[in-house]
């Protein structure tokens, strides 16, 4: 039903932009809002996960900086195979995750303590790990188009969507086949709708909420590896920020911050939005302090819709 | 006698401190109904959680089957073939009916892939099994308290074990699921399940069980033999004093003046055209089976649902409620059925819950909150309503089930509003506390409070209500007289079905 919403929301933003400028439905802009959703459609997909389980995770934009940052520490410092660099970045997400698990199921601090600890550890450790200066990838051009090419457009002439995008989309149906047909994502849905008695049913609530903060990490960690491709660098001073747009494009998506609920179609059409909403007000030329203002709104509005629906059932 | 199935001696627990449990014993045979009986507070919950893993005991011996074993978490005890129904409900609301019965143990392809299908036939079988019509597929936030209770039934009785541990299955349910609850447990027992009956209700120890224990303040007090013990025995050796069963004290007679009239209420399907009036001084029992709709009358009452069309008098001036504020401003207060969901704030202390609805009158000239009058206050309801807690300073959520509800009670008697309405006020409450409660009912009534009292215990209703709104599927099939009341005619019109409307058969007392 918020999917419903949602993606009728999506709609009436696309029609509307394209009636307010004859620049927004060109192929290149279309472009320009699919890749800018990569990214932070791979953060939410994560973020999905961890506020169905009840919790919250604010070091997403950050863990994305540090995966970034390592990922050119391996390919370019150390000169790895590409393959096994990026491999490299999505773990040390992972890693970053895992211990976000561990502080908060362990040590049972909770999880937005946590995760605001993680986030000036990871904002921290990028700046000292590459010395302020960002890590350039131009020794290995392979790299970028590997996000920037597209396979879409070799089978389909003219149609050329970067490979970024196509991974956002692989990385989403992963993401939601992991949610709704495995143990992971029933036991995610079963912890966020009521822990005690989830662990009373015998099931090890502290290792499954390891395990998903790990794999919330693991999605920041490839966003970090596609944003350094796209980039052709690992910049590392961005991605703070980034979390709040992770979460709000989740909560857009119809996730309850309560737990329990949620969807990661609805968080993809939710990444959409935010990216349609940021492209559509540039095209506009609103400047960029109103953007905040609208998109903070939006997010508030969204919200409060869910809320009357929830209501009324 | 053979040898038994579990053991458990010497059993030692506290919480920080505080003795819950001293030297306890208790024996289960296989093939046996054992019932677990003692007041509020006594134990019997902390007892049951240490056999079925989710308590550590500080010290003692469990033995399954004659072999000394340590039951550390849940799943240990899943794996020894022991399941419990707990006291509260302990669903995942988000959850459908069968994704919570299989739980922690879903079949899978591969270790991780669900089937979904395959569960849900399960539970069908289950359910046909217990005589159950649900959908399997049902989220369980959309059932109803008693409905809720069956899926948790449903559960423990999926995992075949050995031992069935019940703490109170029966508190929320109505006569006619108790019996198929109790046809189900008696044919666990003949294949030599062995099963811990948990319950307040000490009628149905006769019904049901072959051995009882009681417990008392902590301590293990004895095990007879139900057969040989009556009911009187048990009760003052639960109370460690004799009691004698006051005859009911006739209620009062109510005055004519009308304080609440209700019309045309109707919501949904669930609700159709409730009409009555409820007078000073008067308690109303509602009567009727899970799903009558008497908790939807109740709420919408209360402002806590939304209706489609029904019309409120207070004193005889129509009034708007659509929210628990109003209801409230109107002088209507709601004890609810759920008190985990609804009726606490578990993680506050018990003096700060007894005071909430009313904390206004506790605000000094600055708006401070008085604390030596929140105390004071506090601590006389915990006295007149004997809450068992080390102190009021005590989280909630540490009481026992009993005493959780009794909070409830003493908060809406704080609150002091001219309508109380009551649903289900003894649930889980232990024989002693509960005719304090029913004096306390009677001192509001002479105050000139006006009560509204549903209750699934006949025997409650008929000795506390001045007349019985009995309803059957959404509908009021008949409003009688305290004299004209008996179990078979309230029965008779709980189980009306068909939807004939039957208030002008029996002439509603009081109308003109
Ligand atoms: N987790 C806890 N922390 C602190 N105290 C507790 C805890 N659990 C139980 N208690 C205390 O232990 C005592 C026994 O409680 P228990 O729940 O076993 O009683 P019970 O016999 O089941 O009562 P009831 O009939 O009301 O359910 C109570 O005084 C209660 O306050
Ligand atoms: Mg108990």
């Amino acid at each position: 039903m918020q999917r419903l919403l949602a993606f009728g929301a999506l709609i009436i933003l696309f029609v509307g932009f394209s009636i307010a400028s004859p620049y927004f439905l060109t192929f290149d802009n279309v472009i320009g809002i699919l890749l800018a959703t990569a990214v932070n459609g791979i953060l939410a997909l994560g973020v999905t996960f961890v506020i169905i389980s009840g919790g919250i995770d604010l070091s997403v934009g950050t863990v994305l900086t540090v995966s970034a940052v390592m990922t050119g520490v391996f390919i370019t410092n150390n000169h790895w195979p590409i393959w096994l660099g990026m491999l490299g970045g999505i773990l040390t997400g992972g890693l970053a995750g895992f211990v976000n698990g561990v502080v908060i199921a362990k040590m049972k601090i909770p999880p937005f303590i946590a995760t605001l600890g993680m986030l000036n550890v990871t904002k921290g450790l990028a700046l000292v790990i590459s010395g302020l200066k960002p890590i350039y990838f131009n020794d290995t051009p392979i790299f970028r188009s590997l996000a920037m090419d597209s396979i879409i457009g070799q089978v389909i002439p003219k149609l050329d969507i970067p490979n970024a995008v196509l991974v956002l989309f692989m990385a989403a149906i992963i993401a939601n086949l992991i949610l709704s047909k495995t143990v992971f994502g029933r036991y995610n849905f079963a912890i966020g709708s009521n822990e005690e008695a989830t662990r009373l049913s015998g099931v090890n609530v502290d290792a499954w909420k390891i395990g998903v903060y790990t794999l919330c990490g693991l999605f920041a960690g490839l966003a970090g590896v596609v944003i350094a491709a796209r980039l052709n660098s690992a910049q590392p001073a961005l991605g703070a920020g980034y979390e709040l747009d992770a979460i709000a494009a989740t909560v857009i998506g119809g996730t309850s911050l309560s737990g329990g609920e949620g969807s990661i179609v609805g968080t993809v059409i939710g990444a959409f939005i935010i990216s349609t909403l940021t492209n559509g007000l540039r095209i506009l030329s609103v400047p960029q302090e109103l953007q905040l203002v609208v998109t903070g709104c939006i997010v508030v509005l969204a919200v409060y819709a869910d809320i009357l629906r929830r209501r009324r059932k | 006698m053979s040898e038994p199935l579990v053991l458990m001696e010497g059993i030692v627990k506290s919480f920080s401190g505080v003795h819950a449990l001293n030297q306890c014993r208790f024996e289960l045979q296989p093939g046996e109904i054992h019932a677990l009986v003692g007041e509020n507070g006594a134990g019997k919950s902390t007892m049951m959680k240490i056999l079925s893993g989710v308590y550590s005991k500080d010290a003692g011996k469990i033995y399954f089957k004659g072999k000394e074993v340590e039951i550390p978490n849940p799943r240990a005890a899943q794996h020894l073939g022991i399941s419990i129904i707990h006291q509260e409900l302990n669903l995942m609301n988000h959850l459908t009916i069968a994704q919570n019965i299989f739980i922690g143990r879903e079949p899978r392809t591969a270790k991780i892939i669900l089937n979904d299908d395959e569960i849900n036939r399960k539970t069908a079988e289950l359910f046909k099994s217990m005589h159950l019509a649900l959908d399997p597929r049902t989220k369980v936030a959309d059932l109803t308290v008693a409905k809720q209770q069956m899926v948790e039934i449903a559960k423990s009785l999926s995992f075949n074990s050995e031992v069935l541990i019940m703490d109170e299955p029966t508190a929320a349910l109505t006569e006619s699921e108790i019996d198929e609850l109790f046809n189900i447990i008696r044919q666990l027992r003949a294949k030599g399940v062995g099963i811990v009956h948990i319950s307040h209700r000490l009628e149905e120890l006769k019904q049901i069980s072959d051995r009882v224990t009681v417990m008392r303040d902590g301590q293990y007090i004895d095990t007879v033999k139900t057969s040989e013990t009556s009911i009187d025995k048990i009760i003052s050796m639960m109370v460690g004093r004799t009691i004698y069963e006051t005859s009911p004290e006739l209620p009062e007679n109510p005055s004519q003046e009308v304080v609440l009239e209700v019309k045309n209420l109707q919501q949904g399907s669930l609700l159709k055209d409730i009409s009555f009036s409820l007078k000073k001084g008067e308690i109303l029992g509602f009567a009727g089976l899970m799903g009558a709709g008497r908790t939807e009358v109740a709420r919408a009452i209360f402002g806590a649902d939304p209706y489609d069309a029904g019309e409120f008098y207070v004193k005889g001036k129509r009034v708007q409620i659509h929210s628990p504020q109003q209801a409230v401003q109107h002088g209507i207060g709601y004890l609810s059925e759920d008190r985990k969901r609804c009726g606490l704030t578990v993680g506050m202390d018990v003096k700060d819950n007894i005071v909430l609805a009313s904390l206004k009158k506790f605000l000094n000239a600055i708006g401070w909150v008085n604390m030596a009058q929140t105390t004071l206050t506090a601590q006389k309801y915990a006295q007149s309503l004997n809450i068992k807690t080390p102190s009021l300073d005590q989280k909630v959520k540490f009481l026992s089930g009993g005493n959780q509800q009794k909070v409830v009670i003493g908060k809406w008697l704080v609150a002091d509003t001219e309508i109380l309405i009551f649903d289900e006020p003894t649930r889980g409450i232990d024989v002693g506390a509960k005719s304090e409660i029913y004096k306390l009912l009677n001192d509001l009534t002479r105050q000139g409070k006006s009560i509204i009292m549903i209750s699934s215990e006949l025997p409650e209703v008929l000795r506390m209500s001045h007349r019985v709104v009995v309803m059957c599927e959404g509908r009021i099939t008949g409003i009688l007289n305290a004299g004209d009341a008996t179990q078979e005619s309230i029965m008779k019109l709980a189980t009306q079905r068909g939807g004939i409307i039957s208030t002008n058969l029996i002439p509603e007392a009081g109308r003109a």
